[in-house]
């Protein structure tokens, strides 16, 4: 491919990285997340077949008329089980999203949503609810609007703390992020052992790596509205990210004011996976290897990657989600223990296979 | 490297440089000092100084990675800061120092972000002829041949020609180099400096080599601690007095006995 008749000296060039076309990728993971909603939607433990699935999912649509006996089929179908989906898929591709805006905006291949103290600062407002029983009056909602408030303000001592006179600085950012979710993590912890219940731990456990159970249409259009808005952002941003990934002096001669476009992802990263996190707890591995997953395969260029990794992160975790729930059923597992059972050996695989730079050379 | 004899594909004019009585500080500490440099369109003018003379920090300036604390850099009379940041990056391209290694973009895709001062709307990809001037100032550096690597597999002066096609592809008026020829080989090296005359922008560059500097640049000035010490046609300029004071080196002009130019040997003061 690279060896034509104007490689002169280098004829033993070695060949360019492979790559796969983005947009055929894309569109073969949307089909295959479309399939997979309705399996998630099929698959479960109430027995339901796929034939009565399809024709419910067809009636919801349409407005088609039912048989009285599958008024419980039908409520499982399109008031548990596709809420539960359609977030999964929401909350999966905001992560993956995320995931790459971080990842240009602080220079670093190992940086993830939650490198900047979000998902602690989160575990802190959910476990202060479930623990302690603050915002009680909010009823069901107490551990969302805690969590996404702790979310943000977490953020923002990040920021105001990482932040220089000549703006933020990637390094700064990530230390600063990383020793607050150590504060923060201690903070839970220390909750979780003073206030600690037989079932209040188990559901600071559960938050702690993420479940899609709670899901509710209730959850889903903001969290899907937000999601939407940050992608929108984000694709428009994506020649400037690639400046941003090459450095800030390179940005700014290319015309990419680098403290500003910082700036501005701190706030969509911050808005999106505090969202997120409200309506799912912190389901990590997904916003840290999705993004490199989706690279090894259609390259660096923002534009292919972020037309790539939402979809990619949505296919992930409604798969993950089923697995979740269906491995030890009527158990359900953590999300965050399927993410890194079903990524990380994915990960490792991609990685000897395809020549994959994390930079410093090969 | 055979560059192709066809004139360079949208050239622009070149603009008036002028670095107007320009201080700089940084963490606080200034690294520049009041300094006033002109080069006229068209014109290669070399910044040469000792390592830590303020000669990258004065340049960032231009490229605007810094903001001057006092004074103004002015293209074509206009004042740089002032304008939005990709107008400023239609007129001033830069090949910078930095290199960050951490996203393995191809060197198409690295040729390519040249063009983003120049694309319509923040939606909008390559349009065909941004590829084609990418494919020309590939070949024009010597560098078709690595379009489809990563760039993080080459070597430090494949790098260098890289970054070099990427400024060009800006189309600037005024071209900031710093250290061009760093990690190059020789014939690059003479080859690259050409080149960037032959594009057509302004070319402010600074240079450690000073032979190199003499034979390429119709202007130097010299830099140490932050101001300009010396300016002039490189003939006036390269004087044994001046190189003993700043770089601390004897030097001993030669005349080349074949191209007839001086030359410069260096060595340590006795």
């Amino acid at each position: 491919m690279s060896s034509t008749a104007t490689a002169p000296a280098t004829a033993a060039a070695p060949p360019g990285p492979r790559r796969t076309p983005a947009v055929p990728l894309a569109a073969a993971l949307a089909a295959a997340l479309l399939v997979s909603l309705v399996c998630a939607v099929a698959v479960g433990s109430s027995g339901l077949g796929w034939g009565q699935v399809l024709r419910l999912l067809r009636a919801g649509l349409t407005g088609g008329r039912l048989e009285a006996d599958e008024a419980a089929a039908y409520a499982i179908v399109w008031e548990i089980r596709l809420p539960r989906a359609v977030l999964a898929a929401v909350v999966g591709a905001g992560l993956a999203a995320t995931g790459v805006a971080v990842q240009a905006m602080v220079r670093n291949a190992l940086a993830d949503p939650f490198v900047l103290g979000i998902s602690s600062g989160a575990s802190v407002g959910a476990n202060a609810v479930l623990m302690l029983g603050a915002f009680a009056s909010l009823g069901v909602w107490a551990i969302s609007v805690s969590a996404f408030a702790a979310a943000l303000l977490a953020m923002v001592l990040v920021y105001l703390t990482a932040r220089t006179a000549h703006g933020l600085t990637p390094l700064r950012l990530v230390l600063t992020g990383t020793a607050m979710s150590y504060g923060f993590s201690a903070l839970t912890a220390l909750m979780v052992f003073a206030a600690a219940r037989g079932e209040a731990a188990r559901s600071a456990m559960m938050w702690l790596l993420g479940s899609l159970g709670g899901a509710t249409w209730g959850s889903v259009p903001i969290a899907a509205v937000t999601v939407l808005a940050g992608l929108a952002y984000l694709a428009c941003a994506a020649g400037r990210l690639d400046a941003l990934a090459m450095g800030d002096e390179t940005a700014a001669s290319l015309g990419v004011d680098p403290d500003r476009l910082r700036r501005e992802l701190f706030v969509v990263t911050a808005a999106v996976t505090g969202t997120v996190v409200a309506v799912s707890g912190a389901i990590g591995f997904v916003g840290l290897m999705v993004p490199h997953l989706v690279r090894m395969l259609v390259g660096a260029g923002h534009r292919r990657v972020l037309l790539v990794a939402p979809l990619a992160g949505a296919l992930l975790l409604v798969w993950v989600d089923i697995v979740s729930r269906t491995l030890l059923a009527p158990a359900e597992l953590p999300v965050g223990v399927v993410t890194a059972a079903v990524g990380v050996p994915c990960f490792l695989l991609l990685m000897r296979r395809r020549g994959y730079s994390f930079g410093g050379g090969r | 490297m055979t560059a192709p004899a066809a004139a360079p594909a949208g050239s622009v004019p070149a603009l008036d440089l002028a670095v107007d009585r320009v201080s700089v500080d940084l963490a606080g500490v200034r690294l520049v000092h009041d300094i006033t440099l002109t080069a006229a369109a068209g014109q290669v003018v070399g910044l040469i100084g000792p390592n830590g003379s303020g000669k990258s920090t004065l340049l960032r300036c231009v490229y605007r990675a810094l903001r001057p604390a006092a004074g103004a850099v002015l293209l074509g009379g206009d004042d740089l800061h002032a304008l939005a940041p990709r107008e400023a990056a239609r007129r001033v391209a830069a090949l910078p120092q930095e290199h960050s290694a951490e996203f393995d973009f191809t060197v198409a895709e690295v040729v390519g972000m040249g063009r983003l001062p120049h694309r319509r709307g923040a939606l909008a990809g390559p349009s065909a002829g941004d590829e084609d001037r990418c494919a020309g100032a590939l070949r024009r550096v010597g560098a078709a041949h690595l379009a489809a690597r990563g760039f993080l597999s080459l070597s430090g002066g494949e790098k260098q020609r890289v970054l070099i096609a990427r400024a060009l592809v800006q189309e600037p008026k005024v071209l900031v180099l710093d250290e061009p020829t760093n990690h190059l080989d020789i014939a690059h090296q003479l080859e690259v400096l050409a080149l960037v005359r032959e594009a057509g922008p302004t070319v402010l560059t600074a240079l450690h080599d000073l032979n190199l500097a003499a034979g390429h640049c119709d202007l130097l000035y010299v830099v140490a601690d932050g101001r300009i010490v010396a300016s002039g046609p490189p003939a006036e300029v390269l004087g044994p007095d001046l190189l003993a004071e700043v770089f601390k080196v004897r030097a001993t002009p030669v005349r080349h006995p074949v191209t007839g130019a001086v030359q410069l040997l260096l060595d340590r003061l006795p």
